[in-house]
């Protein structure tokens, strides 16, 4: 009998290698952070159209355009959620594999808020401070060398500041909150500095001394450090702060407060867009895959009063919103120009 | 007077304390780990207990053609933050499949959105006073009741707090667990008689065992990455589905039931193959017969025990992706799923704090299925085993 189970497994497996050539489930792969979004785009959709609903898995920027650009096979993902636009590097491996078409779409803006324990005093940092923390080698007091970061209190950088300990509760280096962090806090304050030559704007080695601790990827570990350890700052995505208001507080980045309007106003400096990709050329193998887009699309979902504000997105302005609107109707395809430009429409 | 009795030994006292104090060595690291067990599980269930719960409002409303088209339409802007979103937003649906509800008017007891449900559990919410004051108006008048979460129970995943449930996570993980039974038991135990019963003791045996041995020690991911080069970009398996994570799943519990499948058949005294040998029989006939029935137990508990193991690991299944937003309940193991230990590992992720007593309660949950898992190897270990 027991020959006979694994026979029929064994069998499966094989009638498995000829599996059928349509699919009526959406797959959607990429960012951790435009993934509760999208699965919430993606419930709607099942709950409301009667359609099965999406399966939206976390794997990542880079590991979901892995996979989308795989092929256009049917057991390739439909969609990628990215947190960063497209790479013009990975838009040819796209092409060369046969993904020729390619539709995108802007989510809305998710800003990465540094926050400490409520019980603190308010504190407002630069991006330039934040550097100086951070950065594993920091330019010397005449300007002109790098030495080795020295800095152990926040008063040690400007007396202005408090005589707190330096303590950064961060993502790891897998994370794409880390990436955008280091590109639009790190990279760019760096820019400020004449001593990093020619890693000036590119300079983003953190130190590895105790003062920056890689806190892991579930940012909500992070926010439950924060509430006891009352010396440490934190950061994460902005959701995690509106969430919390009760046990931490954010941190003013050049004066600017993390709050709703200032993000997506733009006034705050640590704020990014998000994007899904769509394969077009799975339209019509796959069932409801442009219903679905076109359900992303509404101002019901990304507008300035849709749903997805309530669980954290920073909708788009009404103007760019008609543009991406536009765009994705007229199905208007990637090409090598734009993705070399970081557009995508 | 000490000195008087014969048999005084001086070194007695203190070799008595020694043992004393070793005694009270191991069981304080007794207590300290059953400390640590207790306040996980008070914590657990401190947290978990609330999610068994759902508050729930009256809604008396007019299914007219206005609200099939749009739902939102029939409810005031304070309505729409206290009852659910998912509930109105399945309005439509439900007067599709039956339409006989047209223009009728109908009283339903609709869950409440979550920051209302945390309101009324004492916990953080970003209600505002004026809304407050409304829930708890409503509370008086009884039109809003704490009532048994049939939600937690019955339906899958959502990213609406109070929609989220259990159920499509329970359902993949039955599925996933009978898939890893249906290959790694009878593999395992084949194995395991193989090399005890039939295979000859010689270099190339032992090599085998050895790298079995190893193999148990293997940490789980790498065999995710196996399932991913074998099952999905060799044999094209369907990713995320719970053939995949089964078969997965499988690779990693052969070692283990093997190893205590042979630890099972070894216990059983040589005297009665001897007997066996003696009265003719041949090796299929003495194992089948006589080794097998009295290493059964043994090989069940061990089986019952990988298993257990299986259903608890997440690891490898990240790998084939099985950890992805699946609402949907699939009843085929070819179609998308997820398992428990996902489901909980991705609501202790997101920011909504009724996710908190969710994760919590999906813990307390797995729990409960791998305590009753354990239970039953024991019974069954008690009913089968002979003793001589």
């Amino acid at each position: 009998m027991n020959f006979k189970k694994t026979a029929i497994v064994l069998a499966t497996l094989t009638t498995l290698i000829s599996a059928a050539n349509a699919r009526d489930q959406i797959k959607i792969v990429g960012s951790s952070t435009v993934y509760p979004f999208t699965s919430y785009v993606a419930e709607e959709f099942g709950a409301t159209t009667g359609n099965p609903t999406p399966v939206v898995e976390s794997t990542g920027t880079g590991g979901g355009m892995k996979l989308f650009c795989a092929g256009v096979g049917l057991d390739t993902p439909d969609f990628t959620n990215a947190s960063r636009p497209m790479k013009a590097a990975e838009f040819a491996i796209c092409q060369n594999n046969g993904v020729k078409n390619i539709v995108g779409m802007v989510v809305g803006f998710d800003g990465i808020s540094i926050a400490q324990s409520k019980e603190n005093p308010a504190l407002n940092l630069s991006l330039e401070q934040v550097f100086l923390a951070l950065a594993e080698e920091v330019p010397s007091k005449d300007g002109k060398s790098l030495v080795k970061n020295p800095y152990k209190k926040w008063s040690d950088i400007d007396a202005s500041l408090p005589n707190r300990e330096i303590r950064v509760l961060g993502a790891p280096t897998t994370s794409g909150t880390r990436d955008a962090f280091d590109e639009m806090v790190m990279q760019k304050a760096s820019k400020k500095f004449e001593a990093y030559g020619k890693n000036k704007g590119k300079y983003k080695k953190v130190r590895n001394d105790g003062a920056f601790v890689p806190a892991g990827e579930n940012d909500n570990l992070i926010v439950q450090k924060l509430a006891q350890d009352k010396t440490a700052l934190g950061y994460f995505g902005y959701s995690f702060l509106e969430e919390n208001k009760d046990k931490i507080s954010g941190v003013n980045l050049n004066n600017i407060e993390p709050t709703f309007e200032n993000i997506s106003s733009g006034k705050y400096p640590v704020s990014r867009s998000l994007y899904v990709y769509m394969k077009a050329d799975h339209i019509g193998k796959v069932k409801g895959i442009q219903e679905y887009f076109d359900l992303y699309i509404t101002d019901q979902m990304i507008g300035e009063k849709g749903v997805l504000r309530t669980i954290g997105l920073i909708p788009m302005p009404q103007d760019m919103l008609q543009k991406v609107q536009n765009s994705v109707k007229a199905g208007k395809t990637l090409t090598a120009e734009m993705a070399k430009n970081n557009q995508v429409f | 007077m000490k000195n008087d009795n014969y048999f005084y030994i001086p070194q007695l006292q203190k070799r008595k304390v020694k043992a004393r104090r070793f005694e009270l060595f191991a069981k304080s690291a007794l207590f300290l780990s059953l400390a640590f067990l207790v306040f996980f599980l008070y914590e657990m269930v401190r947290q978990g207990y609330p999610a068994f719960n759902q508050a729930y409002v009256k809604v008396d409303i007019n299914l007219t053609q206005d609200v099939q088209n749009n739902p939102y339409s029939a409810f005031t802007k304070d309505e729409m933050k206290i009852i659910s979103r998912a509930w109105i937003r399945s309005l439509p649906m439900m007067m599709k499949d039956d339409p006989t509800l047209l223009e009728t008017t109908a009283t339903i007891w609709a869950p409440t959105a979550a920051e209302v449900d945390q309101y009324l559990k004492n916990h953080t919410n970003k209600l505002t006073d004026a809304l407050k004051e409304k829930v708890n108006k409503l509370k008086d008048e009884g039109k809003i009741q704490s009532q048994f979460s049939t939600i937690f129970f019955f339906t899958g995943d959502s990213k609406i707090p109070e929609n989220a449930g259990f159920y499509s996570a329970i359902l993949g993980s039955l599925l996933t667990m009978l898939v890893t039974m249906a290959i790694a038991v009878p593999l395992g135990i084949m194995t395991a008689i193989y090399l005890e019963e039939f295979a000859k003791d010689n270099k190339w045996t032992q090599m085998v065992e050895i790298n079995i041995n190893n193999l148990a020690a293997i940490p789980s991911i790498l065999f995710g990455l196996l399932g991913l080069a074998i099952f999905i970009n060799f044999f094209g398996a369907p990713r995320s589905s719970p053939i995949v994570g089964g078969m997965t799943l499988a690779l990693m519990s052969l070692p283990v039931i093997i190893v205590s499948s042979k630890a099972a058949l070894k216990a059983v005294p040589d005297t009665i193959r001897q007997a066996g040998f003696g009265l003719g029989l041949t090796r299929w006939q003495i194992v089948r017969d006589h080794v097998l029935p009295i290493a059964f137990p043994g090989m069940l508990t061990g089986s019952i025990i990988a298993l257990a193991q299986a259903i608890g690991e997440t690891a490898p299944l990240i790998i084939v992706g099985m950890i992805a937003f699946v609402p949907d309940a699939t009843t085929s193991i070819f179609d998308a799923a997820t398992v428990m230990p996902a489901q909980i590992y991705t609501w202790s992720g997101m920011p909504e704090r009724m996710y908190t007593e969710k994760t919590a309660a999906g813990i307390l949950v797995l729990l409960t299925i791998l305590l009753s898992l354990n239970a039953i190897a024991i019974y069954l270990r008690k009913k089968f085993t002979k003793t001589w």
